[in-house]
């Protein structure tokens, strides 16, 4: 292993490497032979939490597309996850289709719905279009929980299971390395989206909108295409949800969803595909861990276990605070804090 | 008829509870640009409070009601100096997602001290019915109009007639001009997010009067932004007119119509506002555009 005193490209390719630096690969390849291994290791509890977190990293993926990248603030995340999962689930029960065919269709259809809702954004800016993102949740839920021709109304909604090959993939071992493969797709395709003339087109408008459109950007095109990109991958994360638990009801997908996926992308690192996958993690295992801590001290402190959904919603509020107040590039930016470190480690020529 | 007046005062009853929070709303907003989303949240703990000093601590009611109103006045200052300060200036996201934080943490702090279970108390406004003609009003909704709108134009003249009042204004209308004046903005911006928790406390305590001390008074808190849509983001008497549009909708729908309908109407009529006229009937028209 060498140690690295700066990065010289050599060749085109290198240059346009996604990960050119020998230590980046080497981290990749770590990362990589942790999550091959994680499944075989680990048990039915953590393989569930690892589930719910790749789930998760395909959801805040697709709302850092929007959020953290073309900065037009979305509240209705949990209603463009109903869509998703809805459409998956409806149309394999009522129109017979594979499950692979409903969820393809599924991101389809949350990305028109995506486009449509982002209708009000080419005149809405900031705070109205949350205000405008947060009226459309709020319809959505309502028809989630109205409209019981469609949707069943309160009343779940039971899904076969999907198989593959004979094997079922709804179990936690099976549909791990489903999750993985499409947390991974979705990762790979994003880092390569913002290399392209749109991604860069998105992260311009975010930052200076009117410059944006003077240097040949279509604000209206390119905020409708963020939207549409965005929700393909929010719709495959209601997707996941509802083929993963094979049962569909509209509390999975309620404004809290949309906070809990702002909160995700918030700690992690707007702006960042692995903040995504950071935050995406913290905040799917923030609360199993406070619920093992206080059964930890049921025994010593039996009062604690009735605090505890308290304990984890006020953790929620602290961290979020927290984060807001002390890092708001989040832990993306922890990350990076600690690589820039050990980059050339032990020979640091400035502190900090 | 006579069910027509009842839904009326009871819309209007709800409408001025509204107004109240979304008042408090349009204030910090007016001052700092803070989109509240833990307005709902300060409701709730006006209603707890109440419920504190008057059921447990045994106050009488003049005294609970002054009492409940310093402690949400003192929460609000503390939230403003520790977390708000801090992030002055940051972007809009992070404005949203501080108070989202804040409204977890206050909510969890009121279920974990009270219990989610609803609570019950007397109300300072009187049970029962008076007699309107053939038709029976209750009176505590009645009387709880009067005293909302009593609140909202205290407010109202705060902003006219007083020093901080103005300062507010001169600070909303352009932020350097007012602070080469010699105008305080952290002063200011602790003086409207006490305004605002003094005003969504009296609704809070209008509410545990009208509909009971229970954790789901802070769900009001989402209906504040269809009133203040409606209303105008920066005008007190937009908070006042879209809260009794927005409650009486509400109760006609309910009413008329289908109860289901009612909890969607306000966010239709959002959006129809937000296409047509997005600075509200009061608002300013400078609004950011695309």
């Amino acid at each position: 292993m060498s140690l690295e005193c700066g990065v010289f490209h050599t060749r085109y390719e290198s240059d346009m490497g996604l990960r050119p630096r020998p230590m980046q690969r080497i981290r990749l390849a770590v990362f990589a032979v942790f999550v091959l291994v994680f499944p075989f290791v680990a048990g039915t509890y953590w393989l569930d939490l690892a589930n719910q977190i790749a789930i998760a990293t395909v959801g805040a993926i697709g709302l850092n597309i929007l959020v953290g990248y073309t900065g037009q603030i979305s509240l209705g995340q949990g209603a463009f996850m109903a869509i998703g999962a809805y459409t998956a689930g409806l149309l394999t029960l009522n129109a017979g289709l594979p499950w692979g065919v409903s969820i393809a269709l599924a991101c389809v259809l949350t990305s028109l719905a995506g486009t449509f809702f982002g209708l009000p954004s080419l005149r809405l800016k900031g705070l109205y279009l949350a205000i405008a993102t947060l009226a459309a949740q709020e319809i959505v839920e309502w028809a989630m929980t109205h409209w019981t021709a469609v949707t069943g109304g309160t009343e779940a909604i039971v899904l076969p299971a999907p198989s593959l090959f004979g094997v079922r993939l709804n179990s936690t071992f099976a549909f791990y390395w489903f999750g993985v493969l499409m947390a991974a797709g979705t990762a790979l395709f994003a880092a390569n989206l913002f290399r392209t003339r749109m991604g860069r087109a998105f992260v311009a408008v975010r930052d200076q909108d009117i410059a944006a459109s003077v240097i040949g950007v279509n604000l209206f095109r390119t905020k409708l295409l963020a939207f549409a990109t965005s929700s393909f991958f929010v719709g495959l994360a209601g997707a996941m949800i509802a083929y993963y638990r094979t049962i569909i009801t509209w509390e999975r997908f309620t404004l809290e969803t949309s906070i809990v996926y702002l909160a995700m992308i918030i700690v992690g690192g707007l702006g960042s595909i692995r903040g995504s996958f950071f935050g995406a993690a913290l905040i799917t295992l923030l609360p199993a861990l406070i619920t093992n801590a206080g059964r930890a001290l049921q025994d010593t402190a039996p009062m604690v276990a009735n605090l505890l959904p308290y304990a984890q919603q006020a953790v929620f509020g602290v961290v979020i605070i927290l984060f807001l107040v002390f890092e708001p590039k989040g832990l993306s930016k922890l990350w990076g804090n600690v690589k820039d470190y050990f980059h050339v480690w032990p020979f640091a020529y400035r502190r900090g | 008829m006579d069910v027509f007046l009842q839904l009326t005062v009871s819309g209007l009853s709800t409408g001025m509870v509204y107004a109240l929070a979304a008042a408090g709303f349009v204030v910090i907003y007016k001052a700092s640009d803070v989109i509240n989303f833990a307005q709902g949240d300060l409701l709730l703990i006006g209603t707890y409070l109440v419920f504190f000093a008057v059921a447990q601590a045994g106050l009488p009611w003049s005294l609970g009601v002054l009492v409940t109103v310093l402690l949400a006045v003192a929460v609000a200052l503390a939230i403003e100096r520790l977390v708000l300060r801090p992030l002055i200036g940051e972007p809009i996201i992070s404005m949203i997602m501080v108070t989202i934080g804040l409204s977890s943490i206050l909510r969890a702090a009121v279920n974990a001290i009270w219990g989610p279970a609803p609570r019950s108390f007397e109300s300072f406004l009187p049970a029962g019915d008076v007699a309107l003609g053939p038709v029976m009003l209750s009176t505590g909704r009645l009387l709880s109009i009067p005293i909302a709108l009593a609140v909202l134009a205290a407010l109202w003249l705060f902003f006219r007639h007083t020093r901080d009042g103005i300062a507010m204004r001169a600070i909303a209308d352009d932020q350097q001009a007012a602070l080469s004046m010699g105008i305080s903005i952290p002063r200011v911006f602790g003086v409207a997010w006490g305004l605002a928790a003094a005003s969504a406390a009296i609704g809070g305590i209008m509410l545990a009067g009208i509909v009971g001390v229970s954790p789901n008074v802070a769900s009001i808190g989402l209906r504040v932004f269809p009133v203040v849509i409606l209303g105008g983001l920066d005008s007190i008497r937009g908070a006042v007119t879209g809260g009794a549009i927005i409650g009486l909708l509400e109760v006609y729908t309910g009413g008329y119509v289908g109860r289901g309908l009612s909890l969607v109407v306000p966010y239709v009529v959002l959006v129809l506002v937000l296409m047509v006229r997005p600075y509200g009937l009061f608002g300013k028209e400078i609004i950011e555009r695309v």
